[in-house]
């Protein structure tokens, strides 16, 4: 399935974009889905952590992603 | 409404956001403002610039105030995060609470600044005269 990964602050830095688009297998985990991105963008894995968001929620590394999902890299947060 | 939660990329305005939690049953009023500084581990700050994942920020400042109103005894909780650049001493976060007594007052409002730092999803680059940080980014 296609996604479309939007991408902020440093994470738009590393993907050179506020988002990308990506292929995934069908019911891809949000595990598969952060191997695959620090293999095309290994500068992920230098941040002291990222988190996934799922439809504006903070995902869980075992769950799923459907097609229709909004998905985004959320890195180490900052604001205040 | 007991809760006032806002993503602005204009100027926050202080009096209002007081005067928006002030009741005639409030005993007190916490405020928490944020400020930029001038400095960061002794290196000179020229602006800071703020992002947000808009509505993903929204959501989660939502679930910090009713987390706060469940457990203090809070009458009305307001939430003003600036987005865009900002210089030295401008303001990129406001949180107003107001109760009958200070306590919960300042134990909400302490809950809230602390807790947004934590999970709302929006970023601060520090920008310095020979370059530029994401706050928090690396180790």
């Amino acid at each position: 399935m296609k996604i479309k990964v939007l991408a902020f602050g440093i994470a738009k830095d590393i993907f050179g974009n506020s988002s990308v688009n990506m292929e995934l297998a069908n019911d891809a985990l949000v595990c598969n889905l952060k191997y695959t991105l620090e293999q095309q963008y290994p500068r992920l894995k230098q941040l002291s952590s990222y988190m996934v968001a799922v439809n504006n929620e903070y995902a869980l590394a075992e769950d799923t992603i459907h097609a229709t999902d909004e998905i985004a890299i959320i890195p180490p947060v900052s604001g205040g | 409404m007991q809760t006032e939660i806002k993503i602005s990329s204009e100027t926050l305005n202080i009096q209002a956001c007081i005067d928006w939690v002030m009741l005639p049953e409030s005993g007190g009023i916490d405020v928490f403002i944020g400020t930029v500084r001038n400095a960061t581990k002794g290196k000179a700050v020229l602006r800071l610039e703020f992002e947000a994942y808009e509505k993903m920020a929204l959501a989660e400042m939502e679930k910090i105030a009713a987390q706060a109103l469940e457990k203090w005894p809070v009458q009305k909780l307001l939430i003003h995060h600036r987005t865009g650049v900002l210089a030295v001493g401008e303001v990129p976060v406001i949180i107003a609470v107001s109760a009958a007594h200070r306590d919960a007052a300042f134990e909400a409002c302490r809950y809230v600044i602390d807790t947004l730092k934590q999970t709302v999803p929006i970023w601060k680059k520090e920008i310095f005269e020979d370059g530029e940080v994401w706050v928090a980014a690396h180790p």
